[in-house]
């Protein structure tokens, strides 16, 4: 490491905790600012999959999100013991089979997996769906339990954790902002994207690996998130790419289509219990790519879109090989402040 | 190439472009730029909020500098559709309005009689409705004696890029329509679909999946575009009707007309 420098980090949501921890680790002095007086109240993160699906995404991303995407895995891996690294899958019902052969050939990485294979992994899709996509090296988590660990481990590593501040701490060789949707004030072409989900309880279901469920109108993606205290599995129900800059509730037209693509995928979600329903609004840039901005000493990382969870370590490192060697993946940083 | 006249506006362009499902807005602009696209159709059920706060998606459609043509995508009944039609007034201050009623969530088919009851009610409003039908001759009179000016049938049901499912009824709406601008929309899969249409004398196509979903969507828009232009200049030069015999291209003096052993 070159030099030691005093950073502050505005926003405590998945982007700024990456941030902090990375950076914490490498030695600096890291405060973390952020707005609200609970950790996650203002954040978009608590509302993820949180599916760290490169491969999948890149259906319908480009391939520099795979790339980083990838290595996104690899530091969580490092980082989060509590990481299932169990691959996932992509079915399509009989009469859309047609938009799985469309999903394989827009990805990379997915093995065509046979009934048998697929009754190995998840037997309880297969009375359904006779053939799947299998991308083995992708991963998943709980967001809710991966951002307070990821708190923990920033408080561990020694970063001034300061809730309730929204302004800039003073001081600080290098400002961080990683305030999401927020910094729309100083960042005029970053629009927020609605991402609707709905938790359930499911103790029938015994799902182990996130299910996207192809559907020309009503893609839905299933996410386990493991037990809760009293041992039923809970999974997030999830799609929506809504154009929609509010983060109000649930509509009835949402709720049905989220719901009713889950009792497709397993008519055993009849009788899950709705724990929640709600949304986050992600933000994003035009293109949808992850971006770092920097502009004298004040640093935007941004854009994340809905792969917060799989790129904010990837970025963060970014940012970190950046205040120390003056380098950084040239195809997501932005050094003339006006093309932001 | 003539221009395309809808509700008294003369369109540089006879391909309408839909806007949603494109991997980005980025996206969405470039094909809409190699499209040449004058007019956008943007559904507003779904992707609104119904004020106008935080917009971010809407400035960068309002930055490509199309005619904006809200629909009422999603819409089960003609209230539903009146209502977003009242409140895609408001947003766009567009008195254009894409007129879906849907009947049948596997088909999305129209429902011609929420149709034609929406189509009167926004009319006498003062709005300019392009509806979204079937090629059902009785429901297009209805629409046009509800004030329609521009009529909007289906090739085949959306996002399923079968082409032209009854070209004989299209051909029969056209025929009977000769003057009202004829505009097919949903079902357009591919260029030759789209070709097809314009040949047989409609006067424009709206598509949006065949080029959201294409492998690159700035190429196919352009394909479209240049579809969509081949067939019209086919259409005014006049086509050669088909025969059931070879015609020589090439002058044939000199030759038999007939093959002597064929004839007995």
């Amino acid at each position: 490491m070159t030099s030691q420098y005093k950073i502050a980090i505005r926003g405590a949501g998945v982007a700024g905790l990456w941030q902090a921890l990375t950076l914490a680790r490498r030695g600096h002095r890291v405060i973390l600012a952020e707005r609200s007086e609970d950790p996650f109240a203002d954040a978009c993160s608590p509302y993820a999959g949180a599916m760290l699906a490169p491969r999948c995404e890149e259906e319908s991303a480009e391939p520099i999100i795979r790339e980083l995407g990838l290595r996104g895995i690899e530091i969580w891996k490092a980082v989060y013991p509590d990481l299932s690294a169990a691959g996932s899958l992509v079915v399509a019902p009989a009469r859309d089979r047609k938009l799985l052969d469309r999903f394989e050939r827009m990805t990379q990485g997915g093995a065509r997996l046979g009934a048998d294979q697929l009754e190995e992994l998840e037997p309880s899709l297969v009375p359904r769906f006779g053939t799947a996509l299998f991308y083995a090296d992708e991963a998943h988590l709980n967001p809710g339990a991966a951002l307070s660990f990821l708190l923990n481990e920033v408080r561990n590593a020694g970063v001034v954790v300061q809730l309730g501040v929204g302004d800039i701490p003073a001081g600080a060789d290098f400002v961080i902002d990683c305030r999401g949707l927020a910094a729309q004030d100083m960042l005029p072409t970053l629009r927020g994207v609605r991402g609707e989900r709905i938790v359930v309880r499911a103790p029938e279901i015994a799902i182990e690996r996130p299910v996207r469920l192809l559907h020309p109108r009503f893609p839905l993606y299933l996410v386990p998130w493991g037990e809760d205290d009293t041992g039923a599995n809970q999974f997030m129900i999830g799609a929506t790419s809504i154009e929609r800059e509010d983060d109000g509730p649930v509509t009835l037209r949402s709720a049905l289509e989220l719901l009713s693509a889950a009792y497709v995928l397993d008519p055993a979600f009849g009788e899950a219990e709705i724990l929640s329903l709600g949304a986050g609004v992600r933000p994003a840039f035009p293109d949808n790519r992850p971006r770092i901005i920097e502009s004298s000493g004040y640093i935007y990382v941004n854009g994340l879109y809905r792969h917060g969870f799989l790129l904010a370590p990837v970025m963060a490192e970014q940012v970190a090989h950046y205040l120390e060697t003056g380098v950084t993946h040239p195809e997501v940083f932005v050094a003339d402040f006006g093309q932001r | 190439m003539a221009m395309l006249q809808l509700y008294g506006s003369e369109i540089s362009s006879r391909l309408l472009l839909g806007t949603a499902g494109y991997a980005s807005p980025d996206l969405l602009r470039h094909a809409v730029l190699a499209s040449g696209a004058e007019i956008v159709t943007v559904s507003l059920r779904r992707e609104s909020a119904r004020t106008k706060t935080g917009q971010g998606f809407w400035a960068l459609i309002e930055e490509l500098g199309c005619r904006v043509l809200p629909n009422t995508a999603g819409c089960h009944t003609a209230k539903e559709a009146i209502a977003t039609a009242q409140m895609a007034r408001e947003l766009f201050g567009t008195t254009w309005i894409k007129l879906e009623v849907i009947a049948n969530d596997d088909t999305l088919q129209p429902d011609v009689f929420g149709l034609v009851e929406a189509a009167t009610e926004l009319s006498a409003d003062g709005f300019d409705v392009l509806p979204y039908t079937t090629e059902d001759l009785s429901v297009a009179e209805r629409l046009v004696a509800a004030g329609c000016e521009v009529l909007m049938p289906w090739g085949s049901p959306i996002g399923s890029a079968r082409g032209l499912a009854n070209k004989t009824a299209l051909q029969t709406l056209r025929s009977y329509f000769p003057e009202t601008p004829l505009i097919v929309d949903a079902g357009i899969g591919a260029p030759s679909h789209a070709a097809e249409a314009m040949e047989m004398g409609y006067d424009a196509v709206l598509l949006n999946t065949a080029v959201a979903k294409a492998g690159d969507p700035v190429k196919m828009a352009e394909g479209f575009a240049r579809a969509v232009e081949a067939g019209r200049l086919a259409f005014e030069a006049g086509l050669l009707e088909p025969r059931d015999m070879a015609s020589p291209s090439t002058p044939v003096a000199g030759t038999p007309f007939f093959k002597i052993d064929t004839v007995s």
